[in-house]
């Protein structure tokens, strides 16, 4: 399991690009699709305490399902196979760029991968409707939400803590 | 996340001088994974070599873990407790406005030219239609990019070669353009400095 634990993260460290958001899709095909370690509600709540504590949303999310699925040693196995992909990747990657400068090849891939990060995002985005859109006051909070981030310039964070105060406060 | 690594690592520890920053910004942006532990990375190998880029790697990634352990050692035991199913049930909900907002902001700096909607369209068939995961989504898309990017090139080359000298100046310009690790930087700032 432990193994398992660190090829699924492995997986995950390798292919997601762009950071934050863009990761979220990959992670929730595998741990609720492919490998049901955790339900969809219980992987928007992850993305959520990720997005509320400082920290990249990987290693975050990483931590918290290896913990649920194997105890601590879980949590260090998922851990350490999001952040080794990476890691191999970069030295390899700032190696080469020091010798030959020349990014052409590495702006060609990006090309292709950025527009379709946005298609990730999107499909992120209809993967958790039916586990967050159950009432009216459920759809305002998301309206108001992302009414905020991009009308406001408000902070996520902060958002999302209102967000939770507010639940506090209507399901208490 | 990046001003405040470039004022630890610049301005206070004066490792790196500024452009040099900016340079292994876009490495670290370019690479797959968390753009800490990537940033970590290129910056702790310049630094220190490869014992350097281990222990910065450790030390981006140690917060988080200490973080959510504590967190996931409690919560996976009182999740049900009605105060903290509240709060979650509070804000499920504003994920998805969350990803509704990174949707249009990740779109703004990534779907710039008409030519970024085919990439766009072979996404949503292969995500929605053809019912494949990222991975296979992601793979697609750079090898897309690979071949239109090579085609380009070679148009570029074709065209120099029936022409004269003065284009043959040209098209150098461009390839040297293209080559020029400082645009590539700009241009990938801009585009993911607000989705880590």
């Amino acid at each position: 399991m432990l193994l398992r634990l660190f090829l699924t993260f492995a997986k995950i460290g390798a292919f997601s690009f762009g950071g934050g958001y863009a990761m979220i899709p990959l992670i929730s095909h595998e741990v609720v699709t492919a490998n049901g370690w955790i339900t969809m509600d219980e992987f928007i709540d992850v993305v959520a305490l990720s997005q509320a504590t400082p920290g990249p949303i990987a290693i975050n999310s990483a931590t918290y399902i290896g913990y649920k699925v194997a105890g601590f040693w879980g949590s260090l196995a998922a851990t350490a196979g999001v952040v080794t992909p990476s890691f191999a990747i970069m030295l390899i990657l700032g190696f080469l760029f020091y010798k030959y400068r020349d990014v052409a090849f590495v702006k060609d891939i990006f090309r292709g991968i950025r527009p379709v990060v946005v298609v990730l995002i999107v499909s992120a985005a209809l993967s958790v409707v039916p586990s967050t859109l159950t009432g009216v006051i459920p759809g305002i909070v998301a309206a108001v939400s992302a009414a905020l981030i991009l009308g406001f310039k408000k902070d996520p964070v902060l958002v999302l803590l209102a967000a939770g105060a507010l639940g506090l406060i209507l399901y208490l | 996340m990046i001003p405040l690594i470039r004022r630890e690592l610049v301005e206070r520890r004066r490792w790196l001088e500024d452009g040099e920053f900016v340079d292994l910004l876009a490495i670290a942006q370019s690479g797959p994974g968390p753009i800490a532990v990537n940033t970590a990375t290129v910056t702790g190998y310049k630094i220190r070599g490869k014992v350097g880029a281990v222990a910065a790697v450790l030390g981006a990634a140690m917060p988080s873990f200490l973080v959510i352990l504590a967190f996931a050692s409690v919560l996976v035991r009182y999740k049900n407790a009605p105060a903290i199913d509240a709060v979650f049930r509070g804000m499920r909900p504003a994920i998805l406005g969350l990803l509704v907002a990174a949707v249009w902001q990740v779109g703004k700096n990534s779907v710039k030219r008409a030519t970024d909607l085919w990439y766009v369209l072979a996404g949503a068939v292969l995500l929605f239609v053809l019912r494949q995961g990222p991975v296979t989504a992601v793979f697609t898309a750079g090898l897309m990019g690979v071949v239109a990017g090579y085609i380009e090139r070679r148009t570029a080359a074709v065209k120099a070669k029936g022409q004269d000298s003065t284009t043959e100046g040209g098209s150098a310009s461009a390839r040297t353009q293209g080559q020029n690790p400082a645009a590539v930087n700009q241009k990938s700032l801009a585009g993911d400095r607000d989705t880590d």
